[in-house]
């Protein structure tokens, strides 16, 4: 009796910690969502957040995206030379990293580089009481805390990623023009030709937004919901990487399937 | 004070760096400065077959794209495949006896429209008809024909 029933239980509450869990991060997107107005005469939280979340990820960004770039190129040429069509690696580079690389390497990049560090901070602000500090003084957290990192980071993951993907090609024009001698002409005319803007460029930046939501929103909800301890900060900080990136993987399937899915 | 006017230039900078690269995406990575497709002329074409030709394949004439295929449509009497091809209004002089084929650039390349001018002097217009089309080559139905002709000399 005792066996079955509490392998039961255990499932119940495993399934309705993880509904609460969900309901609190919804009730508290929500409540960072109507925070976001309230930013507008105090843009300056806003920038200050950005130069944390953004300009400090350039550097692993710029440097990623180049190496990225330089890897496809290689791999593109070999394997396109065997069909005597490096004439295509401009195409091979430039739609891989517009389309995927871009967005998604970014969005994991950022949430090992930023979201880690929102979550930690955040939980150490629960963990020493300052959050509770400013609810005694009035001042509600979530819009003076919350609201400015997430909106950062929601405005940061996009120019990253664009930043990643432009990047990227010049290390594929490095590698396959400057070393692997594919005509530099052909190189952008063959890019150009096949990769759209519509289709292309604006679904890329699409897809990077919406990995900026849920980036921005998994480090700040599980920073906010952290157990305030430094092992709670620490768990919630391997949760924000660990989750983000599974859900920008999962997510990104979809939105691959509901953009390019249908010719 | 000051600390705060430094981020505020790097923020600056960054920003205007992402919108440089989404630029860069726009201009020298993809086509914004070809063929839009919102405006210019629509023109129909019927093919016995289009095998490969997709929504969006380039339509060109001698080789400098004019316009894009922007649908492609089923005739259930003549089954035909029933081509719409729009054509940017810088191309407005095409003459009405132009020849339309299904084309492939290359040996494995994509399939492509080719316009080929005739000597009318009237020119098409929105909602014209292509009356002479050529269709798509299928390369087994070329394997095949080859085979057949191959076999018949033997039989001699």
């Amino acid at each position: 009796m005792s066996v079955r029933e509490s392998s039961i239980q255990s499932l119940g509450r495993t399934a309705i910690t993880f509904f609460e869990k969900l309901g609190r991060a919804h009730l508290l997107f929500f409540a960072i969502l109507a925070g976001l107005p309230g930013l507008i005469p105090r843009f300056r939280l806003v920038i200050q957040q950005v130069y944390a979340v953004g300009v400090l990820s350039l550097l692993i960004i710029l440097v990623s995206g180049l190496f990225v770039g330089m890897v496809l190129g290689l791999q593109g040429y070999y394997t396109l030379v065997d069909f005597g069509a490096e004439q295509s690696l401009g195409t091979v580079v430039a739609l891989t990293l517009v389309r995927e690389l871009g967005p998604v390497v970014t969005a994991l990049l950022f949430a090992g580089r930023a979201g880690s560090a929102l979550t930690a901070e955040i939980g150490l602000m629960k963990a020493t009481e300052q959050l509770s500090g400013m609810e005694m003084m009035a001042v509600d957290p979530v819009k003076r805390i919350l609201s400015p990192r997430f909106l950062a980071g929601l405005l940061s993951l996009p120019l990253l990623a664009a930043i990643f993907s432009a990047v990227g090609v010049m290390g594929g024009y490095f590698v396959g023009v400057g070393l692997l001698g594919v005509d530099e002409g052909a190189y952008w005319s063959q890019m150009q030709a096949s990769v759209d803007l519509n289709e292309d460029v604006y679904n890329g930046v699409i897809k990077s937004l919406v990995f900026g939501v849920v980036a921005s929103w998994i480090a700040v909800f599980e920073g906010y919901d952290a157990i305030p301890t430094s092992e709670g900060v620490s768990r919630a900080t391997t949760r924000t990487v660990v989750h983000t990136s599974l859900a920008v993987l999962g997510l990104d399937f979809i939105l691959t399937a509901l953009m390019f899915g249908e010719q | 004070m000051r600390q705060s006017r430094t981020i505020e230039i790097w923020v600056g900078l960054f920003v205007a760096a992402g919108l440089a690269a989404l630029f860069v995406l726009a201009m020298q990575v993809s086509n914004l400065t070809a063929v839009s497709g919102d405006e210019g002329y629509e023109i129909k074409a019927r093919f016995e077959n289009i095998s490969g030709l997709k929504v969006r394949s380039p339509v060109t004439m001698a080789g400098v794209r004019i316009g894009r295929v922007v649908d492609i449509g089923f005739d259930h009497e003549t089954y035909e495949a029933v081509v719409t091809l729009r054509i940017d209004s810088a191309f407005d002089q095409l003459p009405d006896d132009t020849s339309a084929a299904v084309l492939t650039s290359g040996l494995l390349g994509e399939k492509y429209v080719g316009l080929e001018p005739g000597g009318s002097f009237d020119y098409l217009s929105d909602g014209d008809l292509i009356q002479l089309t050529q269709s798509s080559l299928v390369l087994e139905q070329l394997i095949g024909q080859f085979l057949f002709s191959q076999a018949e000399k033997g039989g001699e």
